[in-house]
């Protein structure tokens, strides 16, 4: 076991398909018992860059290394302490609840009565408790996710890789997997997550980089983020003159001005001289609010679409 | 990835068997309806040919035309039954089902799940091949004990043709691409490789072109067995199936890195 030293972290990491540079030197350190949040629009490459973390793919220059390991070398071992959730859920459709857990737990070389010991815990953990002979087919997409998660902790790893954890999922289905996360982060696990949830970024990770086309473009905790890179104060206006009033009062009180679609983002270190400007303007409608992680996020990643 | 580690040899480890554990567990859900899937089409063959084409074609070489039958419809049903498996089965598992990537998040790598498939793909060949040859000898169709060789045979025959069709299933993207190697590949051999005749029979071109392709070998062996007699040439012939089954699956193994981990 190698406890010194952090679980993961990559080195100048580049990865190209053709011509494509998807990676574009990523380097980051993970420390033990935080979560560290990835984010990125579409195609940025958080996917890929949990691909080389974990050795599934040779990065084409860069060193990572896991749990101790230089990865891919003795990607095999390092993965036997490692756990993972995709994006896309790949679970047993043929199985039980309980043989896609005892079928997973094979794979680690536990023995049958090894693995059926661990059920029973991982079921609890994952609010699937008298589920265990139900087929996949008929779990909500929720559950699904929750397995997945148990299936993730059966070898019991010290880092765990969330790609995406709750897309799909439903509020109540997506606060619940939060719980679960934060409850495995008291547990003292590591964890690695990629997502385009702000929100859940916000909540859950320590610390989190930003990336897009390949680069991490900023790097801190939530708070140091939004600090550093955003006016604190924000003023949403929408309706239909609002472009207009935009155009001829925000830009002179606002330290920054953004517009999509009818809506004007004013960012200000104090909003008191807008909102005193829409007082007299009763067509207009708005909202005054904290400057949050999705205004860095866009700011830094633009409001361009990627798909 | 870089060309020395794509072009490697695979690494053989035991940890290929929960692997083909998993795959057995879904057979053995649905065991019932596989195993007459594997054995009902070649028993048909056997029985309705062998008796329907023997009552017109007395003899083949010496012996009534069933009992000339019976080793082909052994080696044709293990090898539909390999092929299968590793195209449709395993492309569904690779690439629609996506239990390789769950496979591979756990400490085991490609070469431990390409070996799982074709070990399991020759595995139900087996459940294929293995019947129909206990079928002949109820029908008595075995001239002599020597014909219970011909189950260490069909393992053989199934690795063959699994091997030969995972370097497809690592080309494939979609269920349609295996229409080509069933067609342009299976069909011939099962026409030209002595499955329903004689090689004998074929103009000296075909007949050289049979030797090349590993069917051929398989009945070769199996039906000389089945008649009685030990068959001429057996190193040469298995040193044939051996040939392809290593080539195959090494080829495989490369087409898959390169599929998936680049």
């Amino acid at each position: 076991m190698a406890l010194n030293g952090a679980p993961l972290s990559v080195q100048g990491l580049r990865k190209s398909y053709g011509a494509n540079e998807v990676l574009r030197g990523v380097s980051f350190s993970i420390e033990r018992g935080e979560c560290f949040g990835l984010l990125g629009p579409n195609g940025a490459g958080k996917t890929t860059t949990l691909r080389l973390c974990l050795g599934l793919a040779d990065a084409d220059g860069g060193t990572a290394r896991l749990n101790g390991l230089p990865v891919p070398e003795r990607a095999r071992e390092a993965r036997s302490r490692a756990g993972v959730v995709p994006q896309m859920d790949n679970l047993d459709p043929d199985f039980t609840v309980e043989e896609n857990l005892l079928v997973y737990g094979r794979y680690f070389g536990y023995s049958d009565a090894e693995v059926r010991s661990r059920i029973p815990q991982l079921l609890d953990f994952a609010g699937l408790a008298g589920r265990a002979d139900s087929r996949i087919q008929t779990l909500s997409g929720g559950m699904k996710r929750r397995l997945t998660l148990a299936r993730a902790l059966m070898n019991d790893p010290d880092i765990l890789f969330m790609d995406e954890p709750t897309t799909g999922l439903d509020p109540q289905a997506r606060h619940l997997i939060w719980e679960r996360l934060k409850t495995l982060l008291a547990q003292g696990k590591t964890i690695l997550l990629t997502t385009h949830f702000m929100e859940e970024a916000e909540r859950l990770c320590n610390r989190l980089a930003i990336m897009d086309h390949g680069k991490i473009i900023a790097s801190g905790s939530p708070r140091e983020l939004i600090e550093e890179h955003i006016e604190p104060e924000v003023v949403e206006v929408w309706g239909e003159t609002a472009s207009e009033w935009g155009s001829r009062h925000a830009r002179g009180l606002a330290s920054r001005v953004e517009q999509a679609g009818e809506t004007v983002f004013c960012y200000t270190a104090n909003a008191a001289p807008l909102l005193a400007s829409l007082e007299g303007a009763r067509e207009l409608r708005y909202l005054h609010r904290p400057a949050d992680l999705e205004d860095v996020f866009l700011k830094l990643t633009g409001r361009d679409l990627r798909d | 990835m870089s060309a020395a580690n794509r072009f490697r040899l695979p690494a053989l480890t035991p940890r290929f068997v929960p692997i083909w554990r998993r795959h057995f567990l879904v057979w053995r859900r649905f065991w019932a309806q596989n195993l007459v899937g594997n054995i009902a089409d070649p028993l048909i063959y056997l029985v309705g040919f062998g008796y329907g084409i023997g009552a017109i074609v007395p003899q083949v070489g010496n012996v009534p035309y069933i009992n000339f039958i019976a080793a082909g419809s052994v080696c044709i049903a293990t090898t539909y039954a390999a092929s299968f498996e590793v195209m449709y089965s395993a492309f569904s598992r690779m690439h629609v089902q996506r239990t390789w990537d769950a496979i591979l998040a756990a400490p085991l790598t490609l070469d431990d799940i390409v070996l799982a498939e074709l070990v399991w793909a020759a595995s139900k060949a087996v459940l294929s091949g293995l019947p129909i040859l206990l079928v002949a000898g109820l029908l008595g169709l075995w001239e002599s004990p020597l014909a219970l060789w011909i189950a260490l045979l069909i393992p053989l025959v199934g690795l063959t043709f699994a091997a030969l069709g995972l370097p497809f299933t690592a080309l494939a993207h979609g269920y349609e691409f295996f229409v080509y190697y069933f067609t342009l590949l299976i069909t011939p051999m099962a026409i030209l490789c002595g499955v329903f005749f004689p090689v004998e029979q074929l103009p000296p071109t075909l007949r050289m072109i049979s030797e090349f392709l590993p069917l051929t070998h398989a009945t070769a062996l199996a039906r000389p067995l089945l008649l009685g007699s030990v068959p001429p040439a057996i190193a040469y012939h298995a040193a044939v199936l051996i040939a392809y089954t290593l080539a195959g699956f090494y080829l495989a193994v490369i087409l898959f890195r390169r599929r998936l981990q680049s």
